[in-house]
């Protein structure tokens, strides 16, 4: 949010909030304790898309995957050989658990891809053909929602379905925006401000507006949206890049220790079939990394996707895990995003009871959130029992407004009236009162304090006069210093952005507990502290909906806008934020993190598991020319034939058994690089290097069972 | 005192001699090529070569300099031997043949030391100490520059500047190499090695011929032969040859000798880069290698052969008497661990295991300690390499040293460690396969192909020490084994330099908690389990098929 946007807030209350604050709550806390993680993922979803995986077999599509593609070309060379020798049934076998090694590559892909196509689906449905009633020389003709373009006015009313992307240049409306972020509170879009931009396959709920389109048909959006979710627009990561380019070079040293197999193994006296390479060569290239890759670089989109989040890029997503530092609006990230009641402080001669009481009657026609936390705290801190406007006879109430800025009710001759301090004053004056000094010096000390305070008076037969003053004062929101602190271990410095002054900032940034803060911050400020963190070397993550924000949204290394935001806003930034919800921008840094780390684990795994395959096939390819060659067969496989298929077997069943765990991504806790390396390499490492032992040993011990082999 | 409690302690002086001058050795080699002043000397080298030491070099002017500088040696190196004939100080012997000339020139530039000629019986002074001994200094010189361009490429931000090879080729040679071989040469004389230009002496009738002794300026080669990580021998028996390293003591010292550069390097490489804890943890892995490659040796040596082939004294077939197992063990371990390449005793008769470490040894590719500068090359590329993979597990874009790891950085990474399985997988499958090259063979079996193995391995690995049993020199080996040496030598110095050239104009990254720590034990350990994994997986079948099979059937 902008420096603007705080002014505002803080002229007491602020109109009805243009969307429920359906997400105080901290994000991530969860019932369920792994805090990113869980995308579900259920068996269905391979039957689901083995087709896709099938069509995936054309080699132009296997291409672009090296590791796999060797495994593709393994398998057809097999095939080929089978052809040759029919009656060899090692030699089909290996040929049909090379194919399925391939397909199994492809599901992974497949899945990955398919539940992007879902998403898809349900926006497709929302960007129905709608006809356009657009305005020319102020005379309404009816188009087809395609045939706008950048410019046109068009006009919607209530049931119109917004025909493209654009600003509110006129009027103001209730929209259900639920097409694109699954929330169902209707929001309120308004020309001018923040708070302008449309988004084509919404639909209007109240009012009439003319919105200026701002993108071409075809370029909304709601269009781009659907290129992100289906993994269209999909292009390879640089860390993706960088990790293929070390997974080629590892699957050519394994095609030159094969290739150079035969004259080592013919000088030794004996004679290796191709079969026999291709299955040994297609065990120890890391096919387990190479088949789950893009899976887990789309699996990770799809992650954010969940959390309405959308990621312009996958490299944003990347970024994310290297952000070092996040700057956090104050209002609405760190603290709840409207000021709550504290305390009632009372003027000489009252006493709290006397105000409590007054204030709750005042603001039972307050239905702001200050309103309600004043109800509350009367009844929280002085046991005053919630009042419903219907239960007092005779009563007449007097709501809230943004023009009066006060709220009150008059009963039984008495005429209470909460609400801004000048507002209040001026009733109380109008009505030949006088404002006690006292409370003239609340009024300062809570301002000075950061606080807002809110006036509370009454007119009965003594006359009008000011009872006491209620301080509104921003709540920290529950669970923020304990993550600012896991963010801390993470290595991530964190740095509030308010357009309080700095003394007010300072009380809240040690409340919440952050490394720094940026007080009485103006865009320029926000930018200029941006590319002073850049300097240094550090990849800066924010929020920000404004235009103003648009530059900073643009030079940060992560900008995400909120969808509530200016269309220039969202153009900024490299994500949006479908729910709006600042606190998110925690969560996207998990969800890039955890991307990486489940790339490293399982190329890790990958790797590790090749020493295993090595105590498989070596000693069935050579130790019947050098019998010491079958003590390295520590698994005690029961012959040549079996070992080799059991390790090509397990190959092929490892990439099945981790397409759950590339979808969901690994466990992901906030801890310092130090202990999750530790962990992880516990986990992967060591754990790849046991886990195709005993894997292969009973892949083994089945085969053998089957009658006429081993 | 038994046996293995004196190899147990020979270990335990060496280890304690190399940590008493690492520190004072490693900073004195970074404040050398920090260092702006030029020595007077210096000043008279540059304006003899006609080299402005003060030039900022980017990476290609770098590598510009490197490859000429040692194409400029081969030449020379080629036509001093071709001409030893007709030249003075050739004890009369004649010219060397063509491929014999060009393989031993390719050999001494590459810092390999592959000798296929016995040095006794082929070259005279002039070749030996003219030609042979100043590139001993300067090959040495060459591996140093290029580690420091490295580590430069590690330390700098935002620039493309390396540094200047001229520089660091004659400060590497007049302030470090010069000096300690100097005093190590003094000391081996003491030790009663050789230093003369005697010329060949006949020295009366024994086992009814005459027996000859040469003299010549041994004790002054064979210092920067093993200081330099050379190991090209005065004498066909190199370190076997009493001349050479006549007592336990002169054996001791060469192991020291050999060891001292290459793991001093990484303090430099700590101080340079401004964290001396990093070069402790790359210490720590070559020394965790070491150390453990050592033991194995010494355990396969010692252990081997039950009972009677041990009382017998069956695993000192090939070795020195004098020096006995344990010494022979650390020996072997740290010349192939070396680049070294010299021998005090044969690696063909070590048992199956025991000839296996030595070829595992050279196949880690000469990084534990490694080479004068191309261990430490090396190993950082490894360190690259690991870093990416484990820096992924911690969930940040890998970086080490506060440089980004990315597709560039990783391909030239790639490229490296491609190098040398290529030359000696392809060599040794190509002598396999064509009808001629296994002729050269003395035994059969695994053996015999580990003969082979052993010769590629060692040549691309620029090693130079042999297993001996193979002829090698026949055409076939000598084209092929100066191919290898000369690709493996100078195709990873190429993307060293292109990486070096890619860090230095990178912006760091500063770090935070959320850095993955490469001063720290733990990261010495993965690196440690990194090498071991990748090249025990590029080699495997190639050992299965020679030492291992050796190995297992007894």
């Amino acid at each position: 949010m902008t420096a603007r946007n705080e002014n505002r807030e803080s002229e007491m209350s602020t109109p009805t909030p243009t969307r429920a604050p359906h997400s105080d709550l901290p994000t991530g806390h969860r019932p369920d304790e792994s805090r990113v993680g869980a995308g579900h993922f259920d068996a269905g979803q391979l039957l689901a898309a083995l087709p896709q995986a099938v069509r995936k077999l054309d080699p132009r599509v296997m291409v672009r995957s090296p590791v796999m593609f060797v495994v593709w070309v393994g398998s057809l060379l097999t095939t080929v050989f089978a052809c040759t020798d029919p009656g060899d049934w090692f030699g089909w076998a290996i040929s049909a658990w090379l194919w399925l090694t391939v397909v199994f590559a492809n599901l992974a892909e497949a899945v990955a891809e398919g539940r992007g196509k879902a998403q898809a689906e349900t926006l497709r449905r929302a960007k129905t053909d709608t006809v356009a009633r657009r305005l020319t020389n102020g005379r309404e003709e009816q188009v087809p929602g395609t045939a706008l373009g950048i410019g046109d006015l068009v006009v919607c009313e209530a049931g119109d379905v917004i025909p493209g992307d654009g600003d509110v240049v006129e009027g103001v409306a209730s929209v259900d925006e639920s097409a694109i972020t699954g929330e169902s509170a209707p929001v309120i879009r308004e020309s001018g401000g923040d708070r302008s931009a449309v988004t084509g396959g919404t639909r209007v709920l109240s009012d009439r507006v003319v919105v200026r389109i701002t993108t071409r048909p075809g370029e909304t959006f709601i269009d781009r949206m659907i290129g992100l979710v289906e993994g269209a627009a999909r292009q390879k990561t640089p860390n993706e890049i960088a990790l293929n380019i070390l997974l080629a070079a590892l699957t050519l040293v394994f095609l030159l220790a094969c290739a150079t197999l035969p004259p080592f193994a013919a000088w030794a006296g004996t004679r290796l079939t191709m079969t026999v390479l291709v299955a040994l060569l297609v065990c120890l290239i890391p096919t387990t990394i190479g088949a789950l890759l893009s899976a887990i670089g789309i699996a990770g989109m799809d992650r954010l996707v969940q959390r309405n989040v959308l990621a312009m890029s996958g490299r944003a997503v990347e970024a994310a895990g290297d952000v070092s530092t996040l700057l956090l609006d104050k209002t609405g990230t760190i603290t709840l995003g409207n000021r709550q009641a504290a305390a009632f402080v009372p003027v000489r001669g009252t006493t709290e009871a006397e105000v409590a009481d007054a204030a709750q009657l005042s603001s039972l026609a307050d239905e702001t959130p200050e309103g309600r936390s004043v109800v509350v705290l009367a009844k929280g801190g002085y046991g005053l029992r919630e009042r419903h406007q219907g239960e007092i006879v005779g009563a007449e109430w007097v709501a809230f407004t943004a023009q009066t800025r006060m709220s009150g009710v008059d009963v039984d001759g008495r005429s209470i009236r909460k609400g801004a301090a000048g507002s209040v004053v001026a009733w109380v004056r109008e009505r030949g009162g006088e404002v006690a000094e006292d409370a003239e010096d609340a009024v300062r000390t809570i301002s000075e304090s950061g606080g807002t305070p809110l006036l509370v008076a009454v007119e009965d037969e003594r006359g009008a006069r000011v009872l006491g003053v209620i301080h509104l004062k921003d709540v920290v929101k529950d669970g923020m210093r304990e993550r600012f602190a896991e963010l801390r271990r993470m290595g991530i410095r964190t740095v509030m952005i308010t357009g309080d002054n700095p003394r007010t900032a300072k009380a809240i940034a040690d409340e919440a507990g952050v490394d720094d803060f940026l007080a009485e911050a103006t865009p320029e400020d926000k930018m200029a502290l941006i590319q002073r963190e850049q300097a240094g070397g550090k990849l800066v993550a924010m929020t920000g909906d404004g235009t103003n924000d648009a530059p900073a949204l643009a030079q940060a290394d992560v900008g995400v806008a909120m969808n509530t935001g200016t269309s220039a806003a969202k153009e900024a930034g490299n994500m949006v934020d479908l729910d709006s919800n600042p606190t998110k921008l925690i969560e996207i840094v998990e969800i890039g993190k955890q991307l990486l780390i489940t790339r490293g684990a399982l190329t890790t795994f990958s790797i590790a598991n090749d020493v295993a395959k090595y105590f498989a096939i070596i000693p069935a390819l050579f130790a019947a020319v050098y019998p010491g060659l079958g003590r390295l067969n520590i698994m005690a496989l029961s012959s040549p034939d079996s070992a080799i298929l059991s390790a090509v077997v397990f190959n092929a069943l490892i990439i099945v058994a981790l397409v759950p765990l590339s979808l969901r991504g690994v466990r992901y806790r906030p801890m310092s690089a130090d202990r999750m390396l530790r962990r992880n390499l516990a986990i992967y490492g060591l754990g790849g290097l046991v886990a195709p032992f005993v894997g292969i040993k009973i892949i083994d011990l089945l085969i053998s069972l089957i009658p006429g082999i081993g | 005192m038994g046996p293995v409690l004196a190899g147990v302690l020979q270990l335990l002086a060496l280890t304690a001699a190399l940590a008493l001058v690492y520190v004072p050795l490693g900073t004195y080699m970074a404040r050398v090529y920090t260092s702006d002043r030029h020595l007077r000397v210096e000043k008279w080298i540059y304006k003899g070569i006609g080299a402005d030491p003060d030039t900022r070099m980017r990476w290609p002017a770098y590598l510009r300099a490197v490859l000429g500088f040692s194409l400029a040696g081969v030449l020379f190196l080629y036509l001093l031997q071709r001409l030893q004939g007709v030249l003075p100080g050739s004890l009369g012997f004649s010219s060397i043949e063509p491929a014999q000339a060009f393989n031993t020139a390719v050999s001494f530039v590459t810092n390999t030391n592959w000798q296929s000629y016995a040095g006794e019986q082929a070259m005279g002074p002039l070749v030996q100490t003219g030609g042979l001994a100043v590139q001993n200094f300067v090959s040495a010189a060459v591996g140093i520059a290029v580690a420091m361009a490295l580590v430069r490429g590690l330390a700098r931000t935002r620039t493309g500047d390396l540094g200047n090879f001229w520089a660091d080729l004659v400060r590497g040679t007049v302030r470090v190499l010069l000096p300690l071989a100097f005093v190590a040469a003094l000391v081996l004389v003491a030790c009663g090695v050789l230093q003369n230009f005697a010329g060949i002496h006949e020295v009366g009738q024994f086992l009814g011929a005459p027996q000859q002794w040469n003299g010549g300026a041994v004790a002054s080669q064979e210092a920067i032969k093993e200081l330099g990580t050379n190991g090209g021998g005065y004498f066909n028996a190199n370190s076997a040859h009493p001349f050479e390293n006549p007592t336990p003591f002169s054996n001791l010292f060469e192991i020291f000798l050999i060891l001292v550069i290459p793991f001093a390097l990484t303090r430099t490489f700590g101080v340079m880069v401004g964290s001396v804890r990093q070069g402790w943890a790359i210490l720590a892995t070559m020394a965790a290698i070491w150390v453990g490659f050592v033991a194995l040796m010494m355990w396969t040596e010692f252990a081997h052969h039950e009972g009677a082939l041990r009382i017998a004294g069956a695993s000192l077939e090939g070795k020195e008497l004098r020096f006995g197992v344990g010494a022979s063990s650390i020996f072997a371990v740290s010349t192939t661990l070396t680049s070294t390449g010299a021998v005090d005793s044969f690696h063909s008769s070590y048992t199956g295991f025991g000839g296996g470490i030595t070829l595992l040894s050279m196949m880690l590719g000469e990084i534990a300690p490694g080479g004068t500068g191309s261990g430490l090359y090396g190993m950082l590329i490894l360190a690259v390499i690991a870093v990416f993979i484990a820096g992924l597990m911690v969930g940040r874009t890998p970086e080490y040293l506060g440089k980004k790891i990315g597709a560039r950085e990783i391909k030239l990474a790639a490229l490296y460690i491609l190098v040398t399985p290529a030359l000696v997988l392809v060599f040794t499958a190509l002598s396999m396969a064509l009808p001629t090259p296994p002729h050269s063979m003395l035994n059969p079996g695994e053996h015999g192909f580990s003969e082979v193995l052993y010769a590629f391995t060692s040549a691309a690995n620029n090693n130079g020490s042999a297993f001996a049993g193979l002829d090698a020199n026949t055409d076939w080996y000598n084209t092929t084994t100066a191919l290898a040496m000369l690709l493996g030598r100078f195709l990873p110095m190429v993307f060293v330099l292109a990486l070096a050239g890619s860090l230095a104009g990178q912006q760091p990254v500063p770090v935070t908690a959320g850095t993955l720590r490469t001063d720290k034990p733990l990261f010495a350990g993965l690196l440690l389990g990194a090498i071991l994994i990748i090249v025990g997986l590029t080699y495997f079948p190639a050992l299965a098929l020679g030492p291992l099979a050796e190995g297992l059937a007894s």
